[in-house]
């Protein structure tokens, strides 16, 4: 018989899926045996969404090696774009291939303003184009406010100034700018979450382990020498960038579809939504997929069990997002972590023993 | 013999001043060239010239006939001119492995979906991706460092690791930046004997910048020696360092 | 006669924004940073001085003086824990990450140290208003002062950098922070100085910005550290005339914006002038292109 060998970046997304599927089978063995709060299970689809954002993030900051401060943006748009979808189509098809429609179109729509964003932002790097995708996001927030889409018995209408300026002939207004969307089918739940986890996992695992990948990984490494080797800078920076919004853009599927109102507020889909993914992604350690998925967990449920913290949450947020740079970065700690490091100890203590 | 590589009246300026000026050189296929030159004579300018880096002011650049001048890196790269950096530049948080498979990038093809959905196509590319990838290793001697991140290599190494990388992405000509710069003597030597057995074994035509006289003089068959961005001398190795101006511009007055 | 007003408005606006933008280019310029909290020491400016006032009862030239002390020492204190230790890590992004944190901590700081509520700021200025054209345009006192505070500045800080040994070696360390060194110039030193100064510029810039729009909450200084960044980008990140012109113009845009396109949209329409700065001309209106070394 063939001898079963893994090598050990398979052996480590293997872990990374089945701590997912496991996860997911102690939650659903707990609800069965009804054991988890109605609270914990608002939670749910909610910590799905995060942990696709901190992956996707990661996806730009970690393995790109760039810094996106408009993620929410992105998931913003794959919100609105589905939830206006998914009320459009209401009652005209099966509620599966709707949201599977939902999902195809908030991931394509994320992806396209992606593209739009990436071609002129990737040209800049580091701080531009953290500033400037940071606008970006505040941009699609301020323009989802005033966003008034109807639709009756003409068509759709469509105004920037108010409900009333729709003229409408009775009808619907889907898109009613702050109010946002009202009453989109609640599609979302916590198997499709988790399943939707898993193939976020799947995408930007393999993504990071082929050709493209190691593109991708280099221009990050070392700009100057990826041209050397011949390696198209814009087209791999776009590719991370492009895939990256279209799974913030699932996120936003998934969120949408979880909830009876949908707006966009600074709280949501505002630059605060986006430093906290970024807080995933540098708790979870910059680079690492499956840290960014499991810090997303921790960070959402640590606030949520501890009631009393959750005043602190933010505070406690921006002392993470120092310290762990601080730890991590600061080549004086570094070298600190290098003289201390248990192994290392051990080594010498090794060598003393040896040495009498 | 027939040329490499040829540069015609290259110049360029910066704010006003003129870092290399009517620059002329030829190479001829399969020759170790050296450029030499005291700091800042605008050596690596040159580098940066002839890999797209800075666009010249003036003249023209051919490799293997092909007019490549003003191109940009990655066609560059493409046209067949490859390189290594005088401040080592690898993919410092990848494999060995990896860093040599990022050079493989324009010769091994597969598309995105093939890639994360693992079709066959995928599995058999990466399969001769390896292998050619550990073929060339083999040749530094660096084969059992393979899944090591670049940046934990001993020095000597890593430079070694550049060129393998540079000649994975399968040049006609190759460009050294002082690759002995910070090797100790038997490093040096090593690296002496690796540069000749890649110039017979890949049958390379190899232009490399060096400030060690000794490493310049053992193996290169031509000399251009620069000073103040202009050819001060150029010809067969053992001429051009009797030179009297060399001598000059080189030990100084 | 109102297109008049708006565009004093918007002048006014603008000196503040170049003011902060100053902060924003000098600590670029010369640390190659982003500094994310520069906004939020805006805000802990404006607090220091509104706490002086009403609790303290200071008088206003005194809080003044008080918020600039604060925030000069808070603006020194950040460099020194959180900035300095990452200044030769091996990726930029960990800087402007840290720096992001900063941000979010003194916001959340404050708001635990002084709560949600708006406080509603007393301005410090006691110039009259000056009406004109019978009465048609007034030109606050707030806006003469803060024109007058942001060319004062603009040119102390132009003498400041050209005429002193310290304003050479910031010249020095932004042009190469390594020869800098090698020529006995006190980098760290001169980094910790450009933060100084930064820190207080945005104090003055938070008493005025408090002074002409008068309420002030923990997230009071982000918008307009944000917008202010824009600023310094428009003009050209790292010169202080950019600063200044960029600001100005920045202010008149979101003004008018307000007045005559939509004013849910004019931080979108600031925003905009950014993405089209940064695509048409990325080093702005007087800044430089800067090449990368290989």
């Amino acid at each position: 018989m063939k001898k079963l060998k893994l090598n050990k970046t398979t052996k480590n997304n293997l872990i990374t899926y089945g701590i997912v599927i496991l996860a997911y089978i102690i939650v659903e063995a707990m609800l069965a045996g009804g054991q988890i709060s109605s609270l914990m299970k608002g939670l749910l689809v909610p910590l799905c969404v995060y942990v696709i954002l901190a992956v996707s993030l990661n996806l730009v900051v970690g393995i790109l090696g760039e810094l996106s401060l408009g993620h929410a943006g992105f998931m913003c748009v794959g919100a609105f774009s589905s939830a206006f979808f998914s009320k459009c189509t209401a009652g005209m098809m099966p509620d599966g291939l709707r949201f599977f429609l939902a999902l195809l179109i908030g991931a394509a729509i994320a992806a396209l303003f992606g593209l739009i964003i990436g071609i002129p932002v990737l040209r800049l790097k580091g701080d531009y184009l953290a500033i400037v995708t940071l606008a970006f996001g505040e941009i699609i927030k301020n323009l989802i406010n005033v966003f008034f889409i109807g639709k009756d018995a003409n068509g759709f209408h469509f105004s920037m100034k108010d409900a009333m300026s729709l003229n409408m002939d009775g009808g619907d207004v889907i898109i009613n700018g702050p109010q946002g969307i009202t009453g989109t089918p609640n599609d979302s739940t916590f198997t499709i979450g988790v399943i939707l986890v898993l193939i976020t996992l799947v995408i930007v695992l393999h993504l990071i382990n082929s050709r493209d990948g190691r593109a991708i990984m280099s221009i990050r490494d070392n700009r100057i020498a990826a041209e050397s080797v011949g390696i198209n800078i814009t087209k791999y920076k776009l590719m991370a960038f492009i895939i990256s919004a279209a799974l913030a853009g699932v996120a936003g599927v998934l969120y949408a579809h979880n909830l009876a109102t949908l707006t966009a507020l600074p709280k949501n889909f505002g630059y605060n939504q986006s430093i906290m993914i970024l807080v995933f992604v540098v708790l979870g350690g910059i680079g690492s997929t499956r840290g960014s998925m499991i810090a997303a967990v921790v960070l959402t449920l640590l606030p949520e069990l501890l009631r009393g913290l959750n005043d602190y949450r933010m505070l406690i947020y921006a002392i993470v997002l120092i310290v762990m740079m601080l730890l991590n970065w600061s080549p004086k700690a570094l070298e600190m972590r290098e003289r201390y490091s248990p192994k290392r100890l051990l080594a010498k203590r090794k060598e003393a023993k040896e040495a009498k | 013999m027939e040329n490499m590589l040829e540069v015609k009246n290259l110049s360029i300026s910066f704010g006003g001043l003129r870092a290399v000026s009517e620059f002329d050189m030829n190479i001829g296929k399969g020759q170790l060239y050296g450029l030499i030159g005291p700091n800042g004579a605008g050596k690596t300018t040159i580098f940066n010239l002839l890999t797209g880096v800075y666009k010249p002011d003036e003249g023209i650049v051919k490799l293997d006939g092909q007019d490549i001048t003003g191109k940009k890196t990655i066609d560059i790269n493409k046209a067949g001119i490859a390189r290594t950096f005088q401040n080592i530049r690898l993919f410092s948080q990848m494999s060995v492995l990896d860093n040599v498979k990022v050079g493989l990038h324009n010769h091994y093809h597969y598309n995105t979906l093939e890639g994360i959905l693992r079709l066959p196509r995928y599995r058999k590319v990466e399969k001769e991706m390896n292998e050619r990838a550990m073929e060339l290793l083999k040749v530094f001697d660096l084969e059992k460092d393979a899944e090591y991140l670049a940046s934990n290599l001993p020095y000597g190494q890593q430079r070694k690791l550049e060129i393998a990388r540079a000649l994975a992405t399968d040049p006609k000509l190759l460009l050294l930046d002082e690759p002995a710069a910070g090797m100790n003597p038997n490093e040096t030597k090593e690296l002496m004997e690796t540069i000749s057995f890649v110039r017979e074994h890949f049958n390379m035509t190899i232009l490399l910048i060096e400030h060690d006289m000794k490493l310049v003089s053992g193996i290169c068959e031509e000399l251009t020696v620069l000073n103040f961005g202009k050819v001060l001398a150029q010809g067969p190795t053992a001429e051009v360092l009797n030179d009297p101006q060399v001598i000059t511009a080189y030990l100084g007055e | 006669m109102s297109f008049i007003s708006y565009l004093i408005n918007g002048i006014s606006l603008g000196s503040v924004y170049a003011i902060i933008a100053l902060g924003y280019t000098m600590v670029y310029g010369i640390a190659k940073m982003l500094n994310f909290a520069h906004g939020d020491i805006i805000m802990v400016g404006g607090y220091a001085a509104f706490i002086s006032m009403n609790s303290l009862g200071v008088n206003p030239i005194l809080a003044v003086i008080l918020s600039v002390v604060i925030c000069t020492i808070l603006g020194l204190v950040i460099e020194r824990v959180a900035y300095r230790p990452l200044r030769n890590a091996s990726s930029p992004l960990a800087v402007l990450i840290t720096a992001i944190g900063v941000s979010y901590l003194l916001q959340n700081l404050a708001l635990l140290m002084f709560g949600a509520d708006t406080k509603s700021f007393t301005s410090v200025v006691t110039v009259p208003a000056v009406v004109l054209a019978g009465g048609k345009l007034t030109i606050s006192g707030e806006t003469i002062v803060t024109v007058l505070a942001c060319m004062i500045i603009m040119i102390g800080l132009t003498l400041f950098i050209n005429k002193t040994k310290a304003g050479q070696a910031m010249l020095a360390v932004s042009e190469d922070r390594g020869a800098a060194q090698l020529m006995g110039i006190n980098v760290n030193g001169t980094i910790a100085l450009t933060f100084a100064i930064g820190s207080a510029l945005a104090a003055i810039a938070a008493v005025l910005l408090c002074s002409a729009y008068p309420s002030l909450t923990p997230y009071t200084g982000a918008m307009p550290g944000i917008k202010a960044f824009v600023a310094a980008v428009f003009g050209g990140i790292g010169s202080i005339p950019g600063a200044l012109i960029g600001g100005i113009l920045l202010g008149i845009i979101e003004i008018l914006g307000k007045a005559y396109i939509s004013s849910q949209m004019a931080d979108a329409i600031v925003f905009g002038v950014l993405i089209v700065v940064l695509l048409v001309k990325p080093s702005g209106l007087l800044g430089k292109q800067i090449q990368e070394k290989v």
